[in-house]
């Protein structure tokens, strides 16, 4: 294989892991908080394909971004009144967010279906862009990739260097402790749930915007299922989930040059089914490891809780 | 000077639930719904009250239209009741999709073995190869729940993918029907291996009646029997059914593969009733449609065979809204999502009670 | 005795004082128009039973909760205190009785977590240092909390408090975990604050330390002030009939029985037990041996977290041991088996958790009698539950054992604390088990209840029941038990006989020192790392 070419095939590595990495990295900071939030996959849909409208119609990108965000925080809102203000099962709630979030997508995309989009642009540096091998793998990138990498050590500082973020994984670790404190436990769940949730809206827009760029029903093919997987996979660790979305970027790409070659003679759809099966695999390992029992996650995940005043 | 100056909401939780409006919450739900349904269809530039009788009320006018109703309550109500047990022991299995397609394949293959051939015994075995095929896929989440700790909602659901992608290899591939110009589906199942229709002249078939017995049975074993018990009282308080002595792998086994094998029956009734072979796409949703079902009938059996028929009419209304006055179908899609959004608001009302507090001396 | 400020008598005005404070639950009003104060530098008492509303009034002065009616007056001023960090910029510090911490994260961390304004991390490590050294209060603040004893964990809160000058300390029921000599420890401190004109709330149910501790105490009974008195002119006598409102009664043993004396066969046999923590940061069981003979009471005494939890699943067999021979039930090898296998060898269990262990607060008191009693009651034919004999059994349970209840139907959760130990007690012993294990067993219930619970464990034993009590109330140990041993870090001490042992001795052990070697502390807490 040529340099050129590994270089191409890293591209699209990166493309793939992106979505993974926004998505991931929001619902780390959900969960850090003690809320788990199924409803990746619908919030990413609904970012998918309000970043693709807006886009299209406006002809402005950036319109496109901050509405898909918008559109992800918004669906996150929903589940945030039911699950933190209305005490309601975190996992229905989420599930609910998914399947509400695919028929809406569909619904506010079927007129889009087919369009073709004007693909984000790559930031071009002059000079070091055409540098080879380094040039396109550093540089020239949309700027979507670039604030995924930023948002991953941003998130990182904010958790283990700042007062928020030690009051946020305080309140994923006791919302007991921590509302007899004096701190207001839902609304700090609540800013946690709108982050994800615009953090999920970018992975959508990165989806329709840059990785494909169209827009198809359910085109996130359960790419918000995985990005739950990488959370746990991570142990709650902001460099961990970069690990990950990487190598399930790889995945992704490897079974897609290994249809384009001929499938080695597998069907196209054994091939297909790689991202899936190494996700389960790796939660299994992750699971059944020397390290379990000692995986981080927050005390309180998943438990409603509502003050009594 | 008086503490709290103005009147002020409070909210406070009930001591017992409020039964009344357990089972009333469904209704309002639906009721909410409707009126959405009413806003959102106005917005969209339709006449609302033209679009909600074509969604809701004509497709019950005419006898082939309940008919219809029926064939799709059925996987709804099999699924949905089977996914209740698991919901109430608090197993998350949201691969039904994935187990159905899985219970289809196997039953397919047992249909085209037997293709052409007479014989009673061809639709037994294909139901007991459906309700395995279901069972064996939800045995992978189960053993890996109860071997590793490893979370059944993410595993089954993977599953799901890979069962999907699993059936358009086989139809792509080595159950292609050879005379079928290519298409990738199976040859057309044979008399023998097709389920007996209940209602002439209607898609009716006798898998409906599977699924109201399943309902009932179910209902008999989560009320009377002590493995309900134990079932209730692993979802409400794990540490509790230890205290008593119940064996916590063993009762998520048998949740996973009940409504594994309830999928996977709903699957094979799918190809041996309404379509007749396998198809790249056997099912509209019905595995994750479903679970608003289950949720929707309260988790309680007798409750989904209702929630089954009131769901079932989002699909059917979705349809002929399309066909009537142009609404795009993924707005059956929409509304299950919102049923299951108001059903879980108005559970807070069940739970909590909300008081108007006055204030002391106005 | 008289209603009213305290604080005029101490020639300055009241620090805090509360006045017709009012709050209600539902089904509860918890606070009924209560009126006290508390002048400075004075430790002022807050003594009734569980349930009297203590811990409620407290929170609304830490802002917590809030007061449906009533006022809080701060240095004669009306205040209203809408959260924690109102109380606290007032100058209120609150030690909170389960406290307020957070496991996975350091010392450090959590005293910066209840500060308004920590500064720098460096620069507060620095302080806690000296906060803690001046007061006697060794912590170090990188460690992560849950290495810490419980009397480390208490400590950290108090720094947290005296890091911020508090002019009222509010401590809620602070010796409940803490061993006679870390208590006497807390009560140097805790005078040395109000010396330097810092005033303290002290919440408490125990008599004793309430007259060698306070200035003068305010007695809630049902949620309204029923007295106010100088504690160290009372005598315990008189301060439990302020408190209960009635003869406190203890425990009548039948005649016949001679406490210390072997009589009985041995029913439970513990040998050689071991058992591996199951959680993370829990204690693994080291070669726990005793035994229980036929109409004894035994008690397991022990300092919060020290393994009772630990020991209370490994005999009720809700874990397992590796070797049969480790627990035997009337001579039958049982540590293999499961809680069902053991309840067939008369075993019965009531466990510290109510609400979601020894009960399923969702679940009707007829259902919860199906839970312990489905194989020994027979309320099973082939896999079909006999609901009438369940109902008539739950019937049974409620009669014999006074639970107040609408009626069988209503959910174990609402239950008040002290009535649903009384059921599941009930279920328990009418199931006639040869073997009883009770954990914690009048916590946070109410004297009525807990006088009932005593005297049933007492008759059970009389019957020639072994009746094991694993409690965190030395004084309930030292008042019910015929012999108790003292559990630390999973290890148990050779048992006891109860009439002949010092509280002092048991003291020692429950600080961790088993044999000789008088005077040794854990404050270090170092010996946990190894657990």
């Amino acid at each position: 294989m040529s340099a050129e070419s590994a270089v191409l095939i890293m591209l699209t590595v990166i493309s793939a892991a992106t979505p993974l990495l926004f998505a991931a990295l929001g619902e780390l900071v959900v969960e850090k908080s003690g809320v788990l939030n199924l409803g990746v996959e619908g919030m990413m849909l609904a970012g998918a394909v309000s970043g693709f409208a807006v886009t299209v119609t406006t002809g402005s990108a950036v319109l496109g971004i901050l509405c898909a965000a918008a559109a992800g925080a918004l669906l996150s809102l929903v589940f945030g009144i039911l699950t933190l203000t209305l005490a309601a099962n975190q996992v229905a709630t989420g599930l609910a967010l998914t399947i509400f979030g695919i028929g809406l997508s569909a619904l506010v995309g079927s007129g889009f279906v087919g369009v073709p989009v004007v693909p984000l642009p790559k930031l071009a540096v002059p000079g070091v862009s055409d540098l080879p091998v380094i040039g396109p793998l550093l540089f020239g990138h949309d700027a979507l990739i670039y604030l995924s990498i930023l948002a991953t050590a941003g998130v990182g500082w904010f958790l283990t260097r700042t007062r928020g973020g030690m009051i946020l994984r305080a309140v994923g670790e006791s919302d007991e402790s921590a509302h007899s404190i004096g701190f207001s436990v839902i609304r700090v769940r609540y800013l946690a749930v709108l982050f994800g949730g615009a953090m999920s809206g970018l992975a959508g827009a990165f989806m329709s915007l840059s990785h494909t760029p169209m827009w198809a029903e359910e085109m996130t093919a359960g790419r918000g299922w995985i990005a739950l997987a990488l959370v746990v996979f991570s142990s709650w660790r902001p460099g961990r989930v970069l690990l990950g979305a990487y190598l399930f970027g790889g995945v992704t790409i490897l079974q897609l040059h290994a249809q384009g070659a001929g499938g080695l003679g597998i069907p196209a759809q054994v091939l297909s089914m790689l991202p899936y099966l190494a996700t389960i695999a790796v939660l299994t390992i992750i699971a059944a490891g020397p390290w379990r029992g000692r995986l981080d996650a927050p005390a309180c995940l998943g438990k409603p809780f509502r003050p009594s005043t | 000077m008086p503490f709290r100056p103005g009147m002020s909401f409070r909210i406070e939780q009930r001591r017992e639930m409020f039964r009344g409006l357990l089972y009333l919450s469904p209704v309002l739900a639906v009721a909410m719904t409707v009126l959405t349904g009413f806003v959102l269809f106005a917005a969209m530039g339709h006449d609302p009250v033209l679009a909600l009788y074509h969604f809701g009320i004509s497709p019950l006018l005419s006898l082939y239209g309940v008919s219809e109703l029926l064939v799709k309550a059925a996987p709804l109500i099999m699924i949905g009741v089977g996914l209740a047990v698991g919901f109430r022991a608090n197993v998350w299995n949201i691969g039904a999709e994935g187990q159905l397609t899985c219970g289809a394949i196997a039953a397919g293959v047992v249909a085209l073995a037997f293709w052409e051939q007479e014989g009673v015994w061809v639709l037994p075995l294909m139901c007991l190869a459906g309700a395995f095929g279901g069972m064996a896929y939800a045995a992978i989440p189960a053993f890996l729940k109860t071997r590793f700790d490893v979370n059944e909602i993410l595993t089954s659901l993977m599953l799901t993918y890979v069962a999907t992608l699993f059936l358009g290899t086989l139809v792509y591939g080595p159950l292609k029907d050879p005379a079928g110009f290519n298409f990738p589906q199976s040859r057309m199942f044979t008399e023998s291996a097709l389920l007996p229709i209940v209602l002439a002249g209607t898609r009716l078939h006798f898998g409906a009646i599977i699924a109201l017995m399943i309902a009932v049975a179910v209902w008999v074993l989560m009320t009377f029997t002590i493995i309900g018990f134990q079932i209730r009282v692993l979802g409400q308080a794990p540490a509790a059914a230890r205290y008593a002595g119940f064996h916590r792998k063993r009762l998520i086994w048998t949740c996973l593969l009940m409504s594994g094998g309830f999928a996977g029956l709903a699957g094979t009734f799918e190809i041996a009733g309404p379509i007749g072979q396998l198809i790249p796409s056997i099912t509209p949703g019905y595995g994750f449609t479903a679970i608003i079902v289950a949720f929707l009938g309260r988790l309680h059996p007798l409750g989904i065979v209702l929630s089954g028929l009131v769901v079932a009419l989002s699909y059917i209304g979705g349809e002929n809204a399309q066909v009537e006055v142009g609404l795009p179908q993924a707005v059956t899609g929409v509304f299950q999502g919102l049923l299951l959004f108001f059903l879980l608001a108005s559970d807070f009302l069940v739970r909590y009670r909300i008081r108007l507090v006055g204030a002391v001396a106005g | 005795m008289s209603n009213g400020a305290a604080g005029a008598r101490h020639g300055l005005g009241p620090r805090l004082q509360v006045r017709a404070l009012t709050k209600r639950f539902p089904g509860v009003l918890a606070n009924d128009g209560v009126d006290f104060a508390v002048a400075p530098g004075e430790i002022h008492a807050l003594l009734g039973e569980n349930g009297a509303g203590k811990s409620t009034l407290v929170r609304m002065i830490y802002g917590v909760l809030h007061p449906d009616e009533g006022e809080i007056r701060w240095d004669g001023r009306v205040v209203r205190i809408e959260d924690p960090r109102a109380a606290r910029r007032l100058g209120i510090g609150m030690v909170f009785q389960h406290f307020s911490l957070f496991e996975a994260m350091s010392v450090l961390e959590n005293v910066a977590l209840g500060m308004d304004d920590p500064g720098g991390m460096a620069a507060l490590a620095r302080r806690v240092s000296e906060v803690s050294a001046s007061y006697g209060l060794a912590l170090d603040p990188s460690r992560g909390v849950h290495t810490l004893s419980v009397g480390e964990r208490q400590r950290i809160e108090i720094v947290r408090c005296l890091l911020q000058n508090p002019k009222l300390l509010i401590m809620d029921e602070p010796t409940s975990v803490l061993t006679p000599q870390e208590v006497e420890r807390l009560f140097e401190t805790l005078r040395k604050l109000a010396r330097e004109g810092c005033s303290i709330l002290y919440i408490s149910h125990k008599l004793e330390e309430i007259k060698v501790l306070c200035d003068r105490a305010t007695i809630l009974r049902d949620g309204r002030v029923v007295a106010e008195c100088n504690p160290a002119t009372e005598t315990k006598g008189s301060l439990a009939r302020l408190m209960i409102g009635a003869e406190l009664k203890t425990a009548k043993r039948r005649a016949g029985h001679d406490p210390g004396v072997d009589q009985g066969s041995v029913r439970l046999a513990v040998e050689g037990l071991d058992l591996a923590a199951e959680e993370i940061h829990g204690v693994n069981l080291k070669n726990i041996s005793f035994s229980v003979r036929a109409g004894e009471l035994f008690g397991i005494a022990g300092v919060a977290g020290n393994g009772q939890k630990e020991l209370e699943l490994a005999l009720s067999g809700e874990r397992r041991a590796k070797v049969a021979e480790a627990v035997r039930i009337d001579g039958h090898k049982a540590g293999h088996l499961n809680t069902r296998a053991r309840r067939h060898l008369g075993l019965g269990c009531v466990p510290e958790g109510r609400r979601g262990h020894g009960a399923v607060p969702a679940m009707s008191l007829v259902e919860n009698v199906i839970l312990s009693g489905y194989d020994r009651m027979k309320l099973l034919s082939s896999i079909f539950i006999k609901d009438g004999e369940a109902r008539r059994f739950a019937k049974r349970v409620v009669e014999t054992f006074d639970v107040r209840a609408p009626g069988t139907g209503v959910s174990a959760g609402s239950l008040s604390g002290g009535n649903l130990q009384k059921f599941i007690v009930g279920r328990e012993i009418l199931q006639s088990p040869g073997v009883l294990i009770v954990s914690q067993p009048t916590w946070g219930v109410d004297a009525g209840a807990a006088a009932a619970i005593h005297q049933a464990m007492a008759d059970l034993a009389a019957d020639g029941a072994a009746v094991v009590i694993i409690s965190q109330d030395l004084d309930e140990l030292l008042q019910i038990t015929d012999r108790l041993a003292v559990i630390g870090l999973g290890v148990l001490s050779a048992p006891l006989v109860t009439s002949q042992v010092s509280v002092e001795k048991i003291g020692l052990l429950m600080g961790g020192v088993h044999g000789t070697a008088p005077g040794s502390d854990r404050s270090s807490g170092s010996d946990r790392h190894a657990v």
